[in-house]
């Protein structure tokens, strides 16, 4: 079985500063991390491998530093790693990046036809969810989004069950092969890299694909040409108007505090208490 | 949509490369949709959230708005139509067929797209969900357009959409628009946009479309729907009043004193992401970018700092009070009330007063 798993190198959101008068990403200092949602997406690929055999495959789209996440995905226990990286990349949207990951995808096919291709749910980055559904669709795969769990993976068959997440409760699909799978975080732990593993990262010869190396087609697809989103304005979040009422304990004491603020709240909204009053009464 | 964010312009016309004029073809789509999501009996609320902004957007465009519902014939589809007319819709288009009952990729990624082929809308929105995101991403690279992901504002610059939507968790917002393709998609959040007025009494037209789809070609088979056994135990993101605990309150002990406070008000508990983490709280109480949005009357957030993070899943609160022992956390910036003080003293405190004095009108009423 040959599983292909997209991941993104991104910045580690919790440690994100906004230069506060251009409004730019300081990604100075900033670490890069393997998109977290994306581990999940490759430990049930490695969980895979590790019950049926065959080969997983890492990709990434990415400058040339995106690298050290493909070598953290080698030593987790990828089996192999491509690294697609092309200044006429830059700028892509969602629909520009699917479709060179999809081409991507077809060309590591060429050497060994993929059944499975995992991404993870969404990137903190980006947050939109949509490059997964996206690649998908360019390359005919059986579509599976938030799949919390495999339930049956049949490879003589090909017929494979999984549980997926959706509003009010989860939903029981049955589906063939290849197929792209969207994990959901939680429903895996990412096992701990093994040390004969963190070593073949060290020196693993990962793949660097230019566009052409990656079998693109047709350029006006790719990067800034190829996305229909333009970014019109970036702006940082508008801080309210109004200071908030405040007031300090230490000035007083917890339980004036606590009355205080009780009555105001009360005042100024009284719909709130009344609200309350209705449903506590029921 | 744009993962990362390019440096800001006023317009991008005449960047090299881009093609940001509307090409002559794509100039007779009119007409704002929305997708109306539905699943074993009920609209999911978002669609009517988003029916409201279509409302609006449509009218500076002096369009129309039209519901989309897509599914099984032996499904309410005529009354959940009636409903759209009344949260603001102008038409529906329908697709009534076997195949389309329970939501599944394939047949939904062909009905929707052969619809916006057929009546070619400008502008599609869809609720920011599984369901409509599984959706919107099949369906926008079906058409080759522009899809804006995750959108807290929606608003019209010329003729276009202007989709804001934060990105890198919330550090920044960015105004997306699709200038040289039509649909312009967007996906929203629930919650995000307030519910409009239902008007019973507002009508409109019905066009049916047939599917042309057999269940022998469609992959994937949807076996069974297995619904959650807490469903209606956690409903944050229609909770009146939330409570909601951080890592301020140091340790798994004394977040129960939200519970304590939650429990006098009937509230929900909410948390923030590192409280999940640590085990706290359950995944299903997360407020934030990567939980849930919540837009309740009164939002209390004890020893929460109010990281950009949490804050774009709650500053769309009535009322929000903070308590923190940082005068300068950042959640004061976008609070009503601020108490400066340790939460694990405030809260019984609040606990208190607030159990006091709803004794005494409950008395009264009783």
């Amino acid at each position: 079985m040959h599983i292909v798993v997209c991941i993104k190198q991104v910045p580690d959101s919790a440690q994100i500063r906004v230069h506060p008068v251009t409004n730019t990403i300081m990604r100075q200092g900033v670490p890069a991390i393997v998109n977290p949602y994306d581990l999940f997406a490759l430990e049930e690929a490695l969980r895979l491998k590790d019950r049926f055999g065959g080969r997983v495959t890492v990709l990434c789209m990415g400058p040339p530093q995106a690298e050290d996440s493909l070598r953290k995905c080698i030593s987790f226990g990828a089996t192999d790693a491509v690294l697609v990286t092309d200044r006429a990349f830059a700028g892509a949207d969602t629909l520009a990046t699917s479709y060179a990951l999809a081409a991507a995808i077809r060309k590591i096919g060429q050497e060994q036809a993929v059944d499975l291709v995992f991404t993870g749910k969404q990137t903190i980055d980006g947050d939109t969810a949509q490059v997964g559904p996206g690649i998908a669709k360019r390359l005919g795969l059986n579509l599976l989004t938030y799949v919390s769990r495999i339930v049956e993976l049949d490879l003589d068959t090909r017929r494979l069950k999984v549980e997926r997440r959706a509003e009010g409760g989860v939903q029981l699909l049955e589906t063939m092969l290849p197929s792209l799978i969207t994990m959901l975080e939680g429903s895996n732990e990412m096992r701990f890299a093994r040390l004969d593993d963190m070593l073949r990262a060290g020196r693993f010869p990962l793949r660097k694909w230019n566009k052409d190396d990656a079998g693109i087609e047709d350029l006006a697809k790719i990067g800034l040409k190829g996305s229909p989103t333009v970014v019109s304005k970036v702006f940082g979040p508008t801080p309210r108007a109004h200071k908030a009422d405040m007031q300090v304990v230490e000035d007083s004491s917890p339980n004036d505090v606590a009355l205080n603020l009780v009555e105001k709240v009360f005042t100024t909204h009284p719909q709130i208490e009344a609200g309350l009053v209705e449903r506590l009464s029921a | 949509m744009s993962d990362t964010p390019k440096p800001a312009a006023p317009r991008a016309a005449g960047r090299a490369g881009r093609n940001t004029e509307l090409p002559e073809h794509l100039k007779s789509y009119k007409g704002v949709w929305v997708f109306v999501e539905h699943d074993r009996g009920h609209v999911n609320p978002v669609s009517w959230e988003l029916m409201g902004e279509a409302r609006k957007l449509a009218d500076k465009l002096q369009v129309g708005v039209a519901g989309v519902i897509l599914g099984g014939p032996d499904e309410p589809l005529d009354s959940y139509a009636r409903e759209a007319y009344a949260y603001g819709a102008d038409r529906c288009y329908l697709m009534r067929d076997a195949v389309l009952k329970g939501y599944r990729n394939e047949p939904f990624t062909k009905g929707l797209t052969d619809l916006v082929n057929t009546h070619q809308p400008e502008i599609m929105l869809l609720g920011a969900s599984a369901m409509g995101r599984d959706l919107a991403g099949s369906v926008a690279t079906t058409l080759g357009t522009g899809l804006t992901a995750d959108c807290t504002e929606l608003n019209i610059d010329g003729r276009a959409l202007a989709a804001t939507r934060p990105t890198f968790g919330g550090s920044l917002l960015c105004t997306i628009m699709t200038l040289a393709y039509r649909p312009q998609m967007a996906t929203v959040r629930p919650r995000v946009m307030q519910l409009p007025l239902r008007d019973d009494s507002r009508s409109g037209d019905v066009v049916e479309q047939g599917l042309g789809m057999v269940e022998t070609e469609i992959v994937t088979k949807l076996l069974e729907f297995i619904p959650d056994a807490t469903r209606n135990t956690i409903n944050l993101p229609f909770a009146d009043v939330i409570i909601s605990g951080g890592k301020g309150l140091k340790n798994a002990d004394n977040f129960k004193l939200v519970w304590d406070l939650a429990r006098v008000l009937g509230a929900e508990v909410g948390a923030t992401r590192a409280v999940v983490q640590a085990g706290w709280a359950e995944a299903e109480r997360q407020v934030g970018q990567t939980g849930k949005t919540v837009r309740p009357k009164l939002y209390i957030a004890a020893g929460i700092s109010g990281a950009i993070q949490h804050r774009v899943g709650m500053e769309g609160s009535d009322v929000i009070v903070a308590i923190n022992t940082d005068a300068n956390a950042p959640i004061f910036d976008i609070a009503h009330h601020g108490i400066v003080g340790n939460a694990m003293q405030v809260l019984p405190a609040l606990t208190q007063a607030f159990s006091n004095r709803l004794a005494r009108h409950i008395r009264k009423v009783a």
